[in-house]
C-alpha cells in the first residue's frame, strides 16, 4: 500500500490510540487544528478532548504534564511542535523524564513518548529548522529514535509505547509528504538496530532521518560511477547499534557519516569516534562527515540548500575517500 | 612524458622480475641514476634511468614479472608540468590503517607502493595489488638452488644459441710476459698498496687497444648482419661462488688509464658476486674476455656470447723455456687465444688482432 510519512504517522497513531485506552495525544494544535503537520486531523472528533488535548503554548507544562501521566501509569504520547520549541521543556526532559527511575532506585519508570518535528528544508528560517536529536542522543536514560521510512514512522510509534522508559521520536518535516510502501500488516518494529538500507562493497554510508534519501540518491549516482557503497541508516540513535556500523565499516573499509546538525559536537561525530574505536585498523581512509553548514539556518532557499547537506556534497565526499576527482 | 621500460639485460632475457624501486614517485631522477632492481635469470640487476626529470608513477609494483619492453613507470621529463591526477603530497609517507595491516599480514614491503587513496595514501587495494603481482612470480625471492638452476638454463640457451649459430674459428698465441711483469713490478713499488696493479688489467686493456685495430672483432651481430661497435665495453668473465657465469662491462676499457681499469674491474667483480651490477653492465658488453688462469690451464677455447662475434682468453702464466736471441732463457709466459665468429671475420684478421695484443703487451708502459 503506497502511503505518505505523514498518513504513516497518523496510523500509527490511531492504531495506538484504539489499541489502549491509556493512550492520549497532547501538545500544540493537536486538537481543533489537527496538528502542526496535520498528524492527528480528525481526532478530536474520533476520540473526543479527554485523548486529543490542545495544550497552552508551555512546552515545560505540557511535557512535564505527560512525565506525570505516565508516572500515573498512562501512555501519553506528547507532541512537540519543533525540536527548536523543545529546548524549553530539555529541564523536564533531563532532569525529571531520563532521571527518575535512577534517583528513584527503580521504584519509579516514565513511559513516556514525545513525538516532535526536526529538519530543514522548507524555509521556515531558523526558528523551525534545526536538527537537534544528536543532542538528545547524548543523555542516558531515553530512547531516541530518527525513522526514515513509513514503516519505521508507524512501527516506532506503537514499539515506543511498550517502552517502560521515555521514549524521543524526531520525525523529519521534511518527510511527511513522501510516498513509500507500506505493508498493511506493518506494526510495531524493533527499535534497538540500525539497517543496511543498500548493501555495498566500496564504502559506508552511514545517516539517519531526513538524510536518508539523500543519501540514498548519492548511493545511486556513485554506483553509476563504479562506486558500490552501503547505506547505513542508524534509525536508533540511543542505544546507538555499533555492531551494525562496525560490521559494515570492516567490510567496505570506507566510511563516511551524514548528519543534517552542525558538524561540531555533531551525532555524526559520535558515530565517527565508534568506527575510529573499534574498526581503526580496517579503515582505508579517514572517516568522512557531511553535516550542514554552522550557522543558524537561512530562510532564502539557495541559501538553505548550501547549507544542508546535498546529494552532490555526499558523492563529492566518498569520491574524496576513495582519492576519485 | 618518458616512458621507462623493462630493459633487455642479456640476448637470453624475455622477461625480467621487478625486485624493487629505488626512487619513490615524485622524486627526482638523474641521467644515469639506479631507479630500480630487476631479477633476471643470471642476476638481481641495477637498473638505470637514462631520463632526467621526475619519477611521475610506478606501472609495475615489486614482485611482477613482466616481459622485456613492458613498461615500468613513467617519468615527467624536466620542464613538463606535472599532472594533476598525482598530487605530491610532501613529508610522512601516507598509509591506511587498513593497508599497513594488511601488508604485515601478507609480507608486502609498502615504501615501495604507489598510493591512489586520498592525499595520495597507500590503501587496502594498493598492497593487495602488490600481493598479486607478487604472488604472479614462480618462486619468491631468495630460492638460491632455484636460481642456480635458471642460471644454469640461461647459460646453456645462449650457449647453446651461439654454437648453433656462430660458425666459430679459434687462434691462439703464447706471450713473452717478462717486459710486461718488470713494468708491473716497478709501477707497482711506487703505487700505495691499494693502488696496485694486477696484470690482468694490462690484458684487458691490451685486448682493448688492439680491437681499434682489428674494429670487425668489436662488433654486435644484429639481425643478420655485423654491427660495429663504437665503444669498447669489454666484458669480463666472473665465476660466480655458487656457480655459473656473468659477464659485465668495463666501460669504454680503451679509454681508461690503468689505474681506473683497475679499480673498475676490482668493484666490478665485487658487485657481480654481491649481485649489484647494473643493467647498463649487463646488456652493452662488445667483447668477452675471460681468464681461467687461476684454475691452472694454459689456454682456453671459449664459447662466443650471442650477439657478441669474439671471445678472447688467457690461461696461466707459467714459466717456460723460452727462445731469446738464440738463446735458451726462462721466460714467464701466457696464452692468448681467440674464439671469433667466422661469419664477421677471418683468420687473417683474427691472427692481426692477436699479434696486435702481443705487441702491446711488450710496451707496457705505453698501456
Amino acid at each position: 500500500m503506497k502511503t505518505t510519512y505523514r498518513e504513516a504517522v497518523r496510523a500509527g497513531l490511531r492504531e495506538a490510540l484504539l489499541n489502549d485506552e491509556r493512550v492520549f495525544l497532547m501538545g500544540e494544535d493537536v486538537g481543533k487544528y489537527g496538528g502542526t503537520y496535520a498528524c492527528s486531523k480528525g481526532f478530536l472528533d474520533d476520540f473526543g478532548p479527554e485523548r486529543i488535548r490542545d495544550t497552552p503554548l508551555s512546552e515545560s507544562t505540557f511535557v512535564g504534564a505527560g512525565i506525570g501521566a505516565a508516572l500515573g501509569g498512562m501512555r501519553p504520547i506528547v507532541e512537540v511542535m519543533t525540536v527548536n520549541f523543545s529546548l524549553l521543556a530539555l529541564d523536564q526532559i533531563l532532569n525529571n523524564a531520563a532521571t527518575i527511575r535512577h534517583m528513584s532506585g527503580g521504584q519509579f519508570s516514565v513511559p513516556l513518548v514525545v513525538r516532535m518535528a526536526t529538519g530543514g528544508g522548507r524555509q521556515v528560517a531558523a526558528q523551525h529548522s534545526h536538527s537537534l536529536e544528536g543532542w538528545y542522543a547524548h543523555i542516558p536514560g531515553i530512547t531516541v529514535l530518527t525513522p526514515a521510512t513509513v514503516t519505521d514512522a508507524k512501527g516506532m510509534l506503537l514499539s515506543a509505547l511498550r517502552e517502560p522508559d521515555p521514549v524521543f521520536i524526531f520525525e523529519h518535516a521534511y518527510l511527511y509528504p513522501m510516498e513509500g510502501e507500506l505493508d498493511e500488516r506493518a506494526g510495531a518494529v524493533e527499535i534497538r538496530q540500525a539497517a543496511v538500507r543498500r548493501p555495498g562493497r566500496d564504502v559506508s554510508l552511514i545517516t539517519f532521518g531526513g538524510c536518508l534519501w539523500k543519501v540514498l540518491q548519492a548511493a545511486d549516482q556513485l554506483s553509476v560511477q563504479g562506486i558500490e557503497a552501503e547505506v547505513v541508516d542508524l534509525r536508533v540513535l540511543r542505544p546507538l547499534d555499533t555492531a551494525t556500523i562496525l560490521a559494515s565499516v570492516k567490510k567496505t573499509h570506507r566510511a563516511v557519516v551524514v548528519d543534517e546538525a552542525w558538524q561540531t559536537g555533531s551525532f555524526a561525530a559520535e558515530v565517527s569516534a565508534r568506527i575510529m574505536e573499534g574498526a581503526f585498523f580496517d579503515l582505508d581512509a579517514p572517516v568522512g562527515r557531511v553535516c550542514s553548514a554552522e550557522v543558524p539556518l537561512p530562510y532564502p532557499k539557495h541559501l538553505e540548500d548550501a547549507a544542508l547537506p546535498s546529494v552532490e556534497g555526499i558523492v563529492q565526499a566518498t569520491k574524496n575517500l576513495l582519492g576519485r576527482s | 612524458m618518458a616512458e621507462f621500460r623493462m630493459p633487455t639485460l642479456g640476448a637470453d632475457m624475455t622477461a625480467g622480475t621487478l625486485v624493487a624501486w629505488k626512487k619513490k614517485p615524485g622524486e627526482r631522477v638523474a641521467r644515469g641514476e639506479i631507479i630500480a632492481e630487476v631479477d633476471t635469470d643470471k642476476a638481481t640487476i641495477e637498473v638505470e634511468v637514462f631520463t632526467a626529470g621526475t619519477l611521475e608513477q610506478i606501472l609495475v609494483q615489486p614482485g611482477a614479472k613482466v616481459p622485456v619492453g613492458t613498461v615500468l613507470a613513467i617519468i615527467r621529463e624536466e620542464g613538463e608540468a606535472a599532472s594533476p591526477a598525482a598530487p605530491a603530497v610532501p613529508g610522512r609517507l601516507r598509509i591506511s590503517p587498513a593497508a599497513r595491516q594488511r601488508a604485515r599480514e601478507l609480507g608486502v614491503e609498502l615504501l615501495t607502493i604507489r598510493g591512489t587513496g586520498p592525499e595520495g595514501a597507500v590503501t587496502l587495494q594498493d598492497v593487495e595489488l602488490a600481493a598479486q603481482a607478487r604472488g604472479e612470480r614462480p618462486e619468491a625471492r631468495g630460492e638460491a638452488a632455484d636460481r642456480q638452476a635458471r642460471l644454469r638454463q640461461a647459460i646453456a640457451a645462449a650457449m647453446a644459441r651461439s654454437k648453433r649459430e656462430i660458425p666459430h674459428y679459434y687462434l691462439s698465441t703464447t706471450i713473452d710476459m717478462n717486459r710486461a711483469l718488470a713494468w708491473l713490478k716497478e709501477e707497482n713499488a711506487r703505487r700505495p698498496v691499494t693502488e696496485r696493479l694486477l696484470y690482468g688489467v694490462l690484458l684487458i686493456k691490451a685486448v682493448a687497444l688492439a680491437l681499434r685495430e682489428v674494429p670487425e672483432l668489436n662488433s654486435l651481430w644484429v639481425e643478420g648482419r655485423a654491427v660495429r661497435s663504437p665503444m669498447v665495453h669489454v666484458g669480463v668473465a666472473v665465476s660466480l661462488r655458487q656457480g655459473g657465469l656473468i659477464a659485465p662491462a668495463l666501460h669504454d676499457a680503451d679509454r681508461q688509464s690503468l689505474t681506473d681499469l683497475m679499480r673498475n674491474f676490482r668493484d666490478l667483480v665485487n658487485r657481480a658476486r654481491s649481485g649489484t651490477l647494473r643493467s647498463s653492465e649487463l646488456s652493452d658488453p662488445t667483447i668477452t674476455v675471460t681468464s681461467l688462469g687461476e684454475q691452472g690451464v694454459e689456454s682456453v677455447l671459449g664459447v662466443i656470447y650471442p650477439p657478441q662475434v669474439a671471445l678472447v682468453g688467457f690461461g696461466k702464466l707459467v714459466e717456460r723455456p723460452w727462445v731469446v736471441d738464440s738463446q735458451i732463457v726462462v721466460r714467464p709466459v701466457i696464452t692468448a687465444s681467440l674464439s671469433a665468429d667466422h661469419r664477421v671475420s677471418d683468420g687473417h684478421r683474427g691472427g692481426l688482432f692477436l699479434a696486435a695484443v702481443e705487441r702491446l703487451l711488450q710496451r707496457p708502459e705505453r698501456l
